[in-house]
């Protein structure tokens, strides 16, 4: 799956790296501490989140994060498409709530960078 | 034996304001990626450094941060100037915090930071004064340069 597949599937709108939805998708991670995604998201996975401020871009490039997918219609800061501009990472934005967000990309084939907590890092 | 190379460069970081938060560690991936440090490395380190990063901007009132790089392994080494930590056994419990809402809003702040560190790093030293600051030395090793001393030296 490419990162065009997942904007078809989630009806989503690009704000951010148009030219980069050729980029395979095959794992993702949800979560709006960043804390929780230093933790356990693993690089090549989407991000997806509620929060919209910078560090989810600063946490995306520090992790090597292939897009961000902003849930429930929220659209990013002027400062956030700034620096994930500069940074080149995508960020998509999407009205399905984070729910619905996992539950259709799951179904089309897209897991859970990791499925549960405990055991390897 | 091979002389070993080494590598070191610190960096300022303002505390209180969450305007260039993440700028010094995107740096120092930056450099650690242009050197040829492993990805695994590459990106233990960017974690710490970041969580580190977050530290000084949410609780000092400034800091820096400094990089060195050897053959063997990347130390990252923290000092600040601000509140210091009281109870640093407490601190690292995964879960408290002290922050306040400016950073829980902008996704830190729910006590994991240490944790983190103490999880990516190998040796996790932290020392505090209370009313003057904190010192933070991280190491992570490359374990595959240690088994495998003949692989070829970082270019600097
Ligand atoms: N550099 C620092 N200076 C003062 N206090 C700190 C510093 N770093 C951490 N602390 C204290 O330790 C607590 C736990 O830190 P951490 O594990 O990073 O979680 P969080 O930042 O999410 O609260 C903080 O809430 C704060 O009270
Ligand atoms: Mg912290």
């Amino acid at each position: 799956m490419t990162l065009k597949d997942v904007q078809d599937i989630l009806e989503a709108e690009v704000l951010v790296g148009r030219d980069q939805l050729q980029k395979p998708v095959k794992t993702a991670f949800a979560a709006d501490l960043m804390s929780d995604v230093l933790a356990f998201a693993k690089p090549d996975s989407l991000l997806l989140t509620g929060l919209t401020n910078p560090q989810v871009v600063r946490t995306a490039d520090i992790l090597d994060i292939t897009a961000i997918i902003m849930v429930r219609g929220k659209k990013p800061s002027e400062e956030t498409v700034k620096l994930a501009e500069e940074l080149k990472i995508p960020i998509l934005s999407t009205r399905y709530i984070l729910f619905e967000t996992s539950g259709r990309l799951h179904a089309k084939g897209i897991t859970g960078c990791i499925e549960k907590v405990g055991g390897e890092i | 034996m091979r002389e070993s190379q080494k590598f070191e460069k610190s960096f300022d970081v303002q505390g209180g304001s969450f305007q260039n938060a993440g700028n010094v560690s995107g740096q120092i991936k930056s450099i650690l990626k242009e050197m040829g440090v492993s990805t695994d490395i590459v990106r233990r380190v960017a974690i710490i450094c970041y969580e580190s990063e977050i530290n000084i901007v949410s609780y000092a009132k400034k800091g820096t941060i400094t990089l060195v790089v050897t053959d063997e392994a990347v130390k990252i080494e923290t000092k600040d100037e601000g509140p210091g930590i009281p109870d640093i056994e407490l601190a690292m419990k995964e879960g408290y915090s002290t922050a306040t809402a400016a950073v829980r809003e902008m996704g830190f702040g729910a006590g994991m930071g240490l944790a983190n560190m103490k999880k990516y790093s190998d040796h996790l030293i932290i020392t505090s004064e209370v009313g003057i600051g904190t010192c933070v030395t991280m190491i992570v090793m490359d374990f595959s340069k240690i088994l495998h001393p003949d692989l070829p030296p970082l270019t600097l």
